[in-house]
């Protein structure tokens, strides 16, 4: 965290001259410490001060853009260590690795599974978000790869390679793009350096381990060049885990500004399935960016599904707009099934639903995205509620029958909700799962 | 200037819970499942150490599993129906290090097997396996109540894992678990609060804590996954701090909800194991000590992933 208020206390001039609207200067640093004012209302800051407080003011994790327009990728200005305290707020970008070597029918075909890694969960699009290429032979082959592949894909790009001849080119190639360069290193910082800040573009630090990477971004934060994402080296993945939460809580807790980016791994793993799971163990433990060869449909939905876990906010469930929902061909008498208005129970439903192939109404009370028992423990989910929703959406226009299905766990409610509604009340199975069975008996 | 790291340093440790009793403790398994032990956070060992990996188990029942889908029942031809066969073939075929008896038949819907009956089969099992035991009750409260105290009796001096215990269902199912030498499952809904007030009541009764093992309840991967995982965080950090009615380790019913996730259920094969396996794995990153699973390939996968961090 950044100074505290009798940090930024002792900074100021403390002669309660109240031009800042405060009565004293210790109130003025209270506000200061909370970022509830600007430190320009105090005229009497020496520009060290100033810099200083500007630079608390700063978020401690660097906000990194990748690639442009609608695709492009937004990593850092994270702001805790656990999901539980706040969130966590930009998803882990994760990309495929290319390699030059690959002929141009491999690097196409591979593309064309790439760009159709899309699933829909819960109403939320799963995207990936980089492709990179990596280079394995000489300069010219690079910048071809690079040009063929920035035609072929819509994702923003990063640009592997040790070789400044090779990144001019693929630079030159990408202008206005917004690529990533992967990577200076302590041999060739300088040189990068130069071409990241020439391009203006994000870049890449590596180095082995956080203190030579530390050192390596102060360098170059001292010559202007300070959209970096950070890399620590090759290791296993305890170790890596180690290495990004130190990067992490350093950052946090020490506004260690050489550390304040967002990281970046490379996976080199054969294996699809310990692919998967290193991949995982990363984007639950920090990664901002994670870079993987495997394309496989099953593996990356299911590590989108898990990135979409961790990255929803704690106290904000995925909630949908708490309506009537008509599924399929739906007429007047179609059955009327009662939900909650939290995502993955509307959503759950609606597949058995869909999958029943019987047109059918949804009715997601607005229960604050609480799931089903939840909600109803929380008397978020009750006969009065339920009513008021079947008022609301006009259900009574809508079916010229009255019979309502209710969730199998809250068939207590039956009774109460059959006199609040007038409905008659049938219930439900207790798992979506049963939802097809039950609406072709019903 | 040398970069000065931040180490956590925690107070408390998580408590140890041995599973299974060797012939020097009057039991007849072949090793002692031994978990928890962790005064770290998951993966860090620079900052405390982690003594004991996360264990496996093999999920059997005691009937013909109700709505596996084929993908799953696939690695276990001609033994479903016959568990003393289907724990035998975990143990030979795939290696298990320990199983998971569910008795899910001893359920009034499902077959309403008397406890004497069930008790005979764990009984069975125990002599047809040597490895440690976990004995699941078929979640319906009464019938457990009946159920767990005959198993626990037929299965005395094994220390066994027995459960589940609830909140509103703990007494009888501890008294048993104490007078028989076993540990105890203490299941609470995805809440730190519940979980921490029924580790002080089985406490009080005279179990220790040192015999209590947590279900904090889990969700699948892409079915609220995310809960359990900072429930999970939450109570292990209150744990690490110094708060010993939450410093236990933690089971999770991996292969039981991985296998409910509509993903899990359609081509390809792939899909299922996968997601099984990195239900896993965020759990273990999580703090999970014990996973129950269900198919072999997404328990090989794990089992490599846990050696693989385990390896130094």
């Amino acid at each position: 965290m950044g100074l505290s208020g009798l940090d930024i206390y002792k900074l100021l001039p403390k002669t309660n001259c109240r031009e800042c609207g405060f009565a004293t200067c210790l109130a003025f640093a209270m506000q200061l410490a909370k970022k509830a004012v600007g430190i320009d209302k105090c005229p009497y800051l020496t520009a060290e001060v100033q810099e200083k407080l500007e630079a608390q003011a700063l978020p401690p994790i660097k906000l990194i853009t990748v690639g442009s327009g609608d695709k492009r990728l937004e990593i850092g200005n994270e702001t805790v260590m656990f999901r539980h305290e706040e969130k966590f707020h930009r998803p882990t970008g994760i990309g495929f690795i290319l390699e030059d070597s690959f002929s141009d029918g491999e690097i196409k075909a591979k593309l064309e599974k790439i760009n159709q890694l899309k699933f829909e969960r819960v109403g939320q699009s799963l995207d990936v978000n980089l492709v990179a290429i990596r280079q394995n032979n000489g300069s010219a082959r690079f910048i071809d790869t690079v040009r063929l592949v920035s035609v072929k894909t819509p994702l923003a790009l990063v640009l592997m390679t040790n070789d400044t001849q090779a990144l001019k080119g693929g630079l030159e190639c990408l202008k206005g793009k917004n690529p990533l360069v992967y990577h200076a290193t302590k041999e060739n910082l300088n040189e990068v350096g130069k071409l990241a800040k020439e391009y203006k573009v994000p870049l890449v630090v590596y180095g082995e381990g956080l203190e030579q990477v530390s050192g390596l971004t102060a360098a170059l934060a001292s010559q202007g060049v300070n959209d970096l994402v950070i890399e620590t080296g090759k290791k296993g993945i305890c170790e890596k885990i180690g290495d990004l939460t130190q990067g992490r809580r350093l950052a946090l807790k020490k506004s260690d500004r050489s550390l304040g980016y967002p990281s970046l791994v490379v996976i080199e793993q054969n294996d699809p399935y310990e692919e998967v799971q290193e991949a995982a163990s990363y984007i639950s433990k920090y990664a901002g960016i994670i870079l993987m060869k495997g394309i496989q449909p099953w593996q990356v939905l299911a590590l989108l599904t898990f990135r979409q876990n961790i990255y929803t906010d704690p106290q904000k469930p995925l909630q949908i707009e708490s309506k009537l929902y008509p599924v399929g061909q739906v007429n007047d008498k179609s059955p009327v099934l009662i939900t909650t208005n939290f995502s993955l129970s509307y959503y759950t439903v609606l597949g058995e639903v869909e999958a029943s192939k019987i047109p059918a109404y949804i009715i997601s009370v607005d229960t604050e995205g609480m799931s089903v028992l939840t909600a109803w423990a929380a008397e978020k989910f009750t006969p009065h509620k339920i009513t008021e929703s079947l008022n609301k959406f006009g259900i009574k226009e809508a079916v010229s029958h009255k019979q309502l299905v209710i969730p199998g766990y809250v068939a207590v409610m039956s009774g109460e909700l059959q006199d609040a509604s007038g409905f008659e009340i049938i219930v439900g199975p207790k798992e979506a799962a049963g939802i097809p069975a039950f609406l072709k008996n019903l | 200037m040398a970069l000065q790291l931040m180490a956590e340093k925690w107070s408390g440790e998580v408590s140890v819970v041995n599973i299974g009793a060797t012939p020097q403790d009057k039991g007849t398994r072949s090793h002692i499942l031994k978990i928890g032990g962790e005064k770290s956070l998951p993966c860090l060992f620079q900052e405390g150490p982690l003594p004991n990996k996360p264990q496996i188990v093999f999920e059997v029942w005691d009937i013909l599993p109700l709505d596996w889908p084929d993908e799953l029942t696939r690695g276990y031809k001609n033994v479903l129906g016959d568990p003393v066969k289907w724990a035998q073939m975990c143990v030979k075929e795939y290696k298990a290090q320990g199983i998971c008896l569910r008795l899910q038949g001893a359920h009034q819907d499902f077959g309403n097997k008397s406890p004497e009956e069930e008790a005979q089969l764990v009984q069975k099992i125990l002599e047809s396996v040597r490895v440690p035991l976990i004995i699941l009750g078929c979640g319906d409260e009464a019938k457990d109540n009946l159920l767990l105290p005959a198993c626990s009796e037929a299965a005395k001096q094994e220390r066994c894992l027995i459960g589940p215990a609830t909140q509103d269902n703990y007494k009888t199912i501890v008294a048993s678990v104490l007078a028989d030498g076993h540990n105890i499952i203490a299941e609470s809904p995805i809440d730190i609060n519940i979980a921490k007030q029924l580790n002080v009541l089985i406490s009080d009764m005279g179990l220790n804590l040192e015999r209590i093992v947590m279900d904090p309840t889990i969700g699948a991967l892409g079915y609220g996954l995310e809960y359990a995982y900072s429930i999970m965080e939450r109570s292990r950090l209150a744990g690490l701090s110094g708060d010993k009615t939450l410093a236990c380790p933690f089971i999770c019913f991996v292969g039981q909800e991985a296998w409910r996730a509509k993903e899990a259920k359609v081509a390809p094969a792939e899909q299922g194991v996968i997601w099984e396996t990195l239900t896993a794995t965020a759990l273990i990153q999580a703090g999970a000590d014990l996973l129950v699973m269900r198919h072999p390939k997404a328990i090989e996968e794990v089992t490599k992933y846990v050696d693989n961090l385990f390896e130094r």
